[in-house]
């Protein structure tokens, strides 16, 4: 039955390794719910204390940015330099600022 | 090994002429460079086809490889022996697992690999089509067949695709215990009583070459090792991570008093290597053809598991869709 999808929905896996540092990507894995995608999870992607907190959500539910469009979305920032400090030259006899 | 041409008629990789020479060249341009391919990114078609046999294989390998291994936890000699086998057949599941993932990134679903796997249309690395007959056997392979899966995955660390280079961290991280503890048991029977080192030995004896095919054939007989390594696929060729491996573990046989079974193994002061004998490549494609000794118990082990596991898939999705159903009308009720 190769065309007959029966498999579980994909999830995706978030990773807080310590608090005090944001979830992370980990990884995905199949479940049919929250509660044994949140089990599987932590068997596949914590088994050496690799976290303290588990984020799943389903792979279908991520809205992501299209690689196509990188241009139109990113590259207005590019010649945006006066948004970092470098941009500004401050006398060396002035500290801390 | 997990990762080499396992066809033994691979068809030809390279561009095809209906895709855009544009994209092609700036995807060559991107890859040349070091940058990492991300799934949604445009890649050739041929890129696509072969990193997702790559991958797949590379999970298939690492999910069948819990079987033989699997096989020995219920008479590990102690608790603690006991403890470290089944922690490390248990990486090996969740390397398949990343490996899957990785792969499903490319647009192949998790059915259909497994549907591949069990049918037979896709491979796996022969090393897991030789039988573990004892404990000793245990100790070489950690030593030797994780020994060699760690040469081959340390460079797919930088692998020109994302999600495969960021599994293979992960296994990486994960493998070298699997190795260290089979040196440890392989040390510890070579300084036993002479029937422990004689099972040692025997397992040494077993294990070496089946440990070398695990490189793949030939560069010469591998057609398609210049295109991946030019897409940063493989990063180094079946030879050039076949003689590292001889190089690093002829010392540690030595060290602990194991022969290696090769009359012709030889140091060349000249070239700075081990030389070592003629492979039996006949042996290698009779395995790869699924007739390694234990090919046929392999896969009714893992197509069993699978169907006596159906009921569960089913049944568990079965209730997420009962449970998704009543907080649907609570929520309408509500
Ligand atoms: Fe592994
Ligand atoms: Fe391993």
């Amino acid at each position: 039955m190769a065309n007959e999808k029966k498999e579980w929905p994909l999830w995706e896996v978030f990773i807080r390794a310590k608090n005090g540092l944001s979830h992370r990507h980990a990884g995905s894995v199949h479940a049919p719910d929250a509660d044994i995608a949140l089990r599987h999870a932590r068997d596949t992607y914590t088994r050496r204390m690799e976290g303290v907190s588990i984020w799943v959500i389903r792979s279908s539910d991520i809205a992501a940015s299209d690689p196509a469009d990188a241009g139109p979305i990113f590259e207005p920032a590019e010649s945006k330099v006066y948004r970092h400090p470098t941009f500004y030259v401050v006398p060396d006899h002035i500290k801390h600022i | 090994m997990y990762t080499t041409e396992m066809s033994k008629n691979p068809t030809q990789l390279g561009p095809s002429a209906a895709e855009p020479p544009e994209l092609i060249e700036a995807f060559e341009a991107r890859v040349a460079n070091d940058e990492f391919i991300e799934p949604k990114d445009w890649m050739p078609e041929a890129y696509r086809k072969t990193l997702i046999r790559q991958i797949s294989q590379h999970a298939h390998s690492e999910i069948v490889g819990m079987l033989p291994e699997g096989n020995w936890i219920t008479r590990a000699p102690s608790l603690r022996r006991k403890a470290v086998l089944l922690a490390k057949v248990q990486d090996e599941g969740g390397h398949g697992l990343y490996l899957y993932s990785a792969a499903e990134t490319l647009g192949t679903s998790r059915d259909d690999m497994i549907d591949a796997l069990h049918s037979g249309k896709a491979k796996y690395s022969t090393i897991f089509n030789y039988p573990t007959l004892n404990w000793a056997d245990i100790g070489a392979i950690g030593w030797l067949v994780d020994g060699a899966a760690i040469m081959n995955q340390v460079p797919l660390q930088r692998t020109s695709y994302g999600p495969y280079a960021r599994a293979m961290v992960r296994v990486c991280k994960e493998e070298s215990f699997h190795q260290r503890q089979g040196f440890e048991i392989m040390m510890q029977m070579a300084a036993g009583t002479p029937e422990q080192k004689a099972m040692a030995q025997d397992a040494m004896d077993r294990w070496w070459w089946p440990a070398l095919m695990m490189f793949g054939p030939p560069d010469e007989n591998s057609p398609n090792t210049a295109q991946s390594v030019r897409w940063r696929i493989k990063r180094e060729t079946n030879d050039e991570l076949r003689q590292k491996f001889v190089d690093v573990t002829v010392p540690q046989a030595q060290a602990i008093g194991l022969t290696v079974p090769d009359p012709d193994l030889k140091w060349d002061e000249a070239r700075g290597h081990y030389d070592y004998g003629a492979i039996d490549w006949d042996e290698f494609w009779a395995v790869v053809k699924g007739e390694g000794p234990v090919a046929k118990e392999r896969m009714k082990a893992r197509t069993e598991a699978w169907e006596k596991g159906a009921w569960v898939r089913e049944a568990a999705m079965a209730h997420a869709a009962k449970q998704a159903a009543r907080r649907q009308k609570e929520a309408a009720n509500g």
